[in-house]
């Protein structure tokens, strides 16, 4: 690699055997990655092709590549829009999920950025203070508190509520940290001008910085958005009645040991992966963007 | 007008940023001190279905004694090491490979990383459960017998369950980890690395001398948040297993044991016990952590 950019000083361009040796290496280094890609994706294409086959299958061979297309058949979507009882139930899942999902996006951003401009934005007694708490909060486990959250949500009455999955993780650490780190890079006097020319200090928080922090929303929103869609530990325990259960909890309803619901498993995960998976082509830029603003600067 | 005057106190500059921040104070204190506060009170109590009573250590002291415990605490252990061993050096050495201008395509390959990351623990579980099944007939066994290997018991054996985990932990998080360490490499400046080129440092010494200690900040972070991971990892295991329950649980973690006793065998304070010293250890290893590598002397400084 030390000789990698040699220039030959007669003719101010590369050399042609480093020209030749790095082909190679780009042809090598790229066959790597798309081996790498590839075995990622492999499960998932395994679990793909396997929802086209009975769900008995899965119990009595498990899972592997198989891709002889007799015994295919699109049975186990047809099952899901059925309109049978268990396609309801399915769909009932389905849309819990969805309803969850963008509550807590709403709710988490809205809540989250005011909180990260009040810490930020301001000089102020306690801003240091309230900085370090929220640190603090990331330096403790969540499921640490799994036990005495989950008996005060018994005893405040939101066991088996949607509030009761949303709430506790509505000021999340990260977002706050996350909003914070975007808001610092951007021009205080923004602030002054507004209250110059009369606006308050919420207009200000509202109308001007609001705009101006679109790109992290964009981010926070579909980070937070896989969290909750993906949520399981704490939907597990909070949610009671099957009626109100999520995807993922729904899900693992289904793995019961004598498999008669594999075919609604297999093909409900497959399509449960879609949403988020569509989500995330739209947006990949602001999810990398998002996730790693916290591992830079440490 | 003393209405007037309140108003316009709500909306001074002295007052404003306190009203923004209430929610994360009602938050912290509601879904946070309090529960935090209530777990080391309820460890040291036996919670019945209607009763409380106060039994002081007693939760602490059948823990140094119960053999079940000592097997989640060392199988958690295990995990977060190896977990730590996989995830840090491999996804740095694959970001620092795509950093170079040496893979084309990139962008669809960073994709194609991230996807596993997508999926809930519920669909990933149950995808490596069904290639890590016992029969011939599975993804692993066949892969098995392609490499002239026996077929295994892949989930009923400790140190092949083990493998089972350890896949479907890289699986999930090498592809967010090299992002991680790919963000860490764009902000060192390149400038750097020419100056060393022409003091005639090979690649081995530029990695050595200028990324490894530049990239220590990432390195931190993906460290750190590895560690709370692998300590507090749970639902891999459930869903390996499909339920808790593994046999002489060897899928048994220091969480998934919180989880038994605490819902299944509704012990509450013994639970919270659990709870507690997962907490201690967790915040042990993260201050020798950031103390070794001098993350809490730079602050103060």
């Amino acid at each position: 690699m030390a000789n990698a950019n040699a220039i030959n000083p007669e003719t101010g361009k590369q050399y042609k055997s480093v020209r030749r040796s790095r082909f190679i290496g780009s042809i090598f280094a790229t066959a790597f990655f798309a081996l790498l890609s590839a075995i990622l994706i492999y499960p998932l294409f395994c679990g793909f092709i396997a929802s086209f086959r009975p769900g008995r299958e899965l119990i009595r061979r498990g899972l592997a590549l198989n891709l002889d297309s007799s015994g295919m058949s699109l049975n186990n979507y047809k099952y899901l829009f059925s309109g049978n009882a268990d396609s309801i139930k399915y769909w009932n899942w389905f849309k819990n999920s969805m309803i969850l999902t963008l509550v807590t996006v709403a709710l988490t951003l809205i809540v989250c950025y005011f909180v990260a401009y009040g810490i930020t934005m301001y000089k102020f007694k306690l801003q240091k203070v309230l900085f370090m708490l929220v640190i603090a909060t990331m330096m403790v486990p969540f499921e640490i508190l799994l036990m005495p959250l989950y008996q005060e949500m018994i005893d405040i009455n939101l066991i088996d509520s949607m509030w009761g999955v949303i709430l506790p993780g509505l000021c999340s650490a990260s977002t706050i940290f996350f909003f914070h780190q975007y808001m610092i890079s951007l021009p205080a006097e923004l602030l002054d001008a507004g209250r110059i020319d009369g606006a308050n200090e919420y207009y200000i928080s509202v109308k001007i910085m609001m705009p101006i922090t679109k790109p992290a929303f964009s981010s926070m929103a579909i980070l937070c958005a896989m969290g909750a869609w993906n949520n399981m530990l704490w939907p597990l325990m909070v949610f009671r009645s099957a009626d109100k259960f999520t995807l993922t909890i729904g899900l693992n309803t289904l793995l019961t040991p004598y498999g008669n619901n594999y075919d609604m498993l297999i093909a409900g995960s497959m399509l449960a992966i879609v949403p988020i998976m569509v989500v995330f082509l739209i947006f990949q830029r602001y999810i990398i963007d998002g996730m790693t603003a916290g591992a830079v600067k440490g | 007008m003393e209405k007037k005057k309140k108003a316009n106190l709500l909306y001074s500059q002295k007052v404003a940023p306190y009203v923004f921040v209430l929610p994360f104070i009602i938050c912290f204190a509601i879904f946070w001190v309090y529960p935090l506060i209530s777990s080391f009170v309820m460890s040291t109590e036996k919670i019945g279905a209607i009763t409380r009573e106060f039994v002081g250590l007693q939760n602490y002291k059948k823990l140094l004694t119960d053999k079940v415990f000592h097997t989640a605490l060392i199988n958690s252990l295990e995990y977060t090491v190896f977990t730590c061993a996989l995830l840090i050096p491999f996804p740095m050495l694959y970001a620092v490979l795509m950093d170079g201008n040496l893979v084309k395509a990139k962008g669809v390959w960073k994709a194609m990383m991230y996807v596993p990351a997508l999926t809930s623990v519920v669909i990933s579980g149950t995808l490596f459960r069904l290639m890590f099944t016992e029969y011939k007939t599975g993804q692993m066994n066949v892969l098995m017998a392609a490499l002239g290997l026996p077929a295994f018991k892949w989930l009923k054996v400790k140190w092949t369950s083990e493998i089972a985990l350890l896949t479907l932990c890289c699986w999930r998080w090498t592809g967010v980890n090299t992002l991680y360490f790919m963000s860490g490499l764009k902000a060192i400046d390149k400038t750097l690395y020419e100056s060393a080129k022409i003091d005639g440092a090979n690649s081995h010494q530029l990695f050595k001398y200028i990324t490894l200690p530049l990239l220590k900040p990432t390195t931190i972070y993906v460290l750190t948040i590895s560690i709370y991971a692998g300590l507090a990892m749970f639902l891999e295991s459930f869903m390996l297993w499909s339920g808790n329950d593994s046999p002489k649980n060897i899928g048994l973690t220091i969480v998934g044991y919180l989880y038994k006793r605490g819902i299944q065998k509704n012990d509450m304070g013994y639970a919270c016990a659990v709870g507690v010293v997962l907490m201690v250890i967790a915040l042990v290893i993260n201050f020798i952590q950031l103390g070794l590598n001098g993350t809490l002397k730079e602050e103060k400084d």
